[in-house]
């Protein structure tokens, strides 16, 4: 290589492993992100143009401000800031992990004076005499210390949590893992619709920008839909539709109820339930009175056809709805005479049978009861993605948090022969959390001149 | 011995607190800033209880629910947090001059849900019937209230730092406010405290969301904006040890981050339209 195209390379690679560009990128991120909060995403072209005017529109559009999370540039910005990640990451990784597994048990002169947390004493005992003194010490404080012998002199090394340096990376990792499970989700999952009328199965599901439906490979049906109202108000409690699977022409799933909390799961795509609706007009029991006679009959009824009664007359229901008002289920409906002539609609309540227009014919009507279809809507979702997404997400957590509470403690000793006795040197140093360690250090300080005395 | 009573105190409890603790800075009376911290263990004591009975009232009514259900509750539980990550920071540090820059978060939040807030019990909406809720809106408001502590701590850091720097004499209110180094200190731990519960609150989030409506991330404002947040927070965390950011940048993006963070709460619910529906 020539020095120059490796000159450009160590730039490169210095401009990623630099810690402002995070700071800078992070702060990037969080401003840009403001933008498809303020701008409503994924609407129609006619609406945004009403919304902010041509000129504006076209600059937004061309900006993808309308899909600004999946744009080029907030993919590219995500792109930098995983490079950042990882480059900064293994810039500072060997030197950790030499620090975890090489530990440095024999420190030399030099070493004691670059800490900050250092201390010398001399006492009146021989070396291997102050070395038994010291050990205990070490071990209370951290770890029993491993000693080392070397040019007659005698050195200990104890340490706590070494692994504890790992916490950041194992953060940083973790959010390179959350983006490998968003990325296969995008790439080998679906999200889609489907509804069901209620009695009714389906095998194919719609994905919302697709053209052809999606074959799932067995049979959902829904055998019934049912909302649910706390007592005696409008405010729903519940949502539920009963479903099964079909599969292989062997029903393996039956009778599962779904509701919005809790969906069901067949071989790895989960349904939703998402909403509801009506499907085609309700079947209506009517009960039917002849003034005249006084007799009485039950009919069930659809809305919009003419029904038959006594002497040439008949009647069409018109209208229906299970909330009129305050006044619950209703419907509207007319009568018609033998001429053919439509007299004046009327409604019919339910709940207040009595109420009602004036019904100014030879029969006066009650409404007993209704059954009205529905179909209900199900989100319809699979991500394989989605287990990695949370791998990353538990890593994070606990990583982060190790990497906040916990520091590698470090305590070095050195006993030299000095006269009759011993001189030693006694150093520390922690990763994190100095102010803590420093009392740490100063409370060993007072224990060793202590145990010294003793 | 019901919960609005209680509710009634602990807002009193922190106006009392607040008062006391401005002047415990013009008085500097040391028995004074143990009053006002007297008053935040009894409001704390009041909303705990407080919080407690309106949880029973609730199951009394037939609602197997937590008091977290809607924007009054999460508000006076959001005072709630303040004052422990408040009273936590008190336990460790002892800076009483904190107090008068995090208690009157904890006051405002309670006179305005107290004022301001329909506060009747309801049950909840099928969207929202999920353990879920519960982990989530608690992990959110401990990290929100971890910021608010660091943000108290960041502002005393932006109006002492000056003075420190040009070795003035310890006059005026920041007389008696914690040194920079402390402040900054408080300010770390704070934020060391939200983030993963921030963190946690983000996770849960999408962890529920994924179980009701099937994606565990939508790009939903408020998803974003509590996004936004954790870039906030991750740049402050990387600002402490690079050079050029230390100090007064790290603070004001402290500061920043709680702003975003009211935003995240309160704003995106009242002037953007989304699935969250705590402000509706
Ligand atoms: C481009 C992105 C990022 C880069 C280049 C980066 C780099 C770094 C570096 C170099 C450190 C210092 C390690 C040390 O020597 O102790 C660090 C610490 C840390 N990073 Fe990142 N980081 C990035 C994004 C993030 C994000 C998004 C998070 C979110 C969780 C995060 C969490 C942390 C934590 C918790 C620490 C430890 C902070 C502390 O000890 O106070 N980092 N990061």
């Amino acid at each position: 290589m020539t020095t120059q195209k490796r000159s450009f390379l160590y730039s490169l690679w210095d401009f990623f492993a630099s810690l402002k560009l995070s700071i800078i990128l992070l702060i990037l991120l969080a401003a840009t992100s403001i933008i498809g909060t303020l701008i409503q995403q994924n609407r129609s072209p006619q609406e945004y143009q009403q919304m902010y005017g041509e000129t504006l529109h076209r600059l937004f559009d061309l900006l993808n401000f309308y899909d600004m999370y999946h744009s080029w540039w907030f993919l590219a910005l995500l792109g930098i800031f995983a490079v950042n990640l990882t480059t900064c990451s293994l810039k500072r990784l060997p030197r950790v992990w030499k620090q975890v597994f090489e530990p440095l048990t024999v420190a030399d002169d030099a070493h004691y004076n670059s800490l900050s947390n250092r201390h010398e004493l001399r006492v009146p005992l021989a070396p291997e005499a102050a070395r038994d003194r010291l050990a205990p010490l070490f071990g209370e404080a951290l770890a029993a210390p491993v000693t080392t012998e070397a040019d007659g002199r005698i050195h200990l090394y104890a340490e706590k949590h070494p692994w504890s340096r790992f916490g950041v990376y194992v953060t940083h990792l973790s959010i390179l893992i959350i983006f490998v499970g968003a990325i296969i989700g995008n790439l080998w999952g679906f999200k889609a619709f489907v509804s069901i009328e209620e009695g009714t199965s389906t095998d194919k599901v719609w994905t919302a920008g697709g053209q052809e439906p999606l074959d799932l490979g067995f049979t959902v049906r829904c055998d019934d839909f049912a909302v649910t109202y706390y007592d005696g108000t409008n405010r729903p409690k519940e949502y539920m539709s009963i479903l099964n699977i079909i599969d292989n022409g062997e029903e393996v799933v039956s009778n599962r109820k779904v509701v919005v909390n809790d969906p069901l799961k067949y071989k790895g795509i989960t349904f939703y339930q998402s909403s509801f609706g009506p499907a085609g007009n309700p079947q209506l029991n009517l009960e039917i009175t002849d003034k005249a006679s006084g007799e009485v009959r039950e009919v069930t009824v659809t809305e919009g056809r003419h029904y038959p009664l006594s002497a040439g007359y008949s009647f069409a229901v018109t209208g229906y709805t299970d909330s009129y008002g305050q006044f619950g289920p209703a419907v509207e409906m007319h009568v018609n005479t033998p001429e053919g002539l439509h007299k004046a609609p009327f409604v019919v309540l339910k709940n207040f049978p009595g109420f009602g227009g004036k019904q100014d014919s030879p029969f006066s009507f009650a409404l007993l009861d209704y059954q009205q279809k529905h179909y209900t809507g199900l989100q319809v979702k699979k991500d394989p993605g989605v287990w990695v997404v949370w791998l990353g997400c538990a890593l994070l957590v606990l990583g982060s948090i190790a990497a906040f509470t916990l520091s590698h403690r470090r305590l070095w000793a050195c006993i030299v022969p000095a006269g009759k006795g011993s001189k030693i040197l006694l150093g520390g140093n922690a990763h994190r959390n100095q102010p803590a360690f420093a009392l740490f250090f100063d409370d060993l300080k007072q224990r060793t001149n202590d145990a010294i005395k003793a | 011995m019901t919960s609005s009573l209680f509710f009634n105190i602990t807002t009193i409890a922190y106006f009392a607190a607040m008062v006391l603790f401005i002047i415990y800075l013009v008085s500097r009376s040391r028995a004074v800033a143990l009053a006002a911290t007297g008053a935040v263990w009894a409001g704390f004591a009041a909303n705990t209880l407080a919080i407690g009975l309106r949880w029973r009232e609730a199951y009394a009514l037939g609602f197997e629910q937590a008091p977290l259900s809607n924007l009054y509750e999460s508000v006076v539980f959001f005072a709630w947090s303040i004052a422990l990550c408040y009273l936590l920071m008190d336990f460790k540090y002892k800076q009483r001059a904190v107090g008068a820059f995090v208690i009157p978060f904890a006051f405002i939040f309670m006179i305005w849900a107290q004022l301001g807030l329909n506060a009747q019990i309801q049950p909840l909406v099928p969207a929202l019937q999920s353990n879920w809720l519960t982990y989530h809106v608690i992990t959110c408001f401990l990290g929100y209230a971890g910021f608010a502590v660091a943000c108290g701590a960041s502002i005393m850091y932006l109006l002492v730092i000056g003075r420190e720097e040009r070795k003035g004499d310890k006059q005026g209110l920041t007389g008696i406010f914690p040194s920079a180094k402390v402040l900054d200190d408080i300010n770390y731990k704070a934020i060391m405290f939200g983030f993963p519960m921030l963190s946690l609150g983000i996770i849960t989030g999408a962890a529920w969301a994924n179980y009701a409506w099937g994606t565990y991330w939508s790009w939903d404002p408020k998803e974003t904006w509590s996004l936004i947040i954790w870039f906030i927070y991750a740049a402050f965390l990387h600002a402490r040890f690079t050079r050029g950011w230390v100090g007064r940048k790290a603070a004001w993006l402290s500061v920043i981050g709680f702003v975003a963070t009211i935003f995240c709460y309160l704003g995106v619910n009242l002037l953007l339209a989304g699935l969250h529906s705590y402000g509706s």
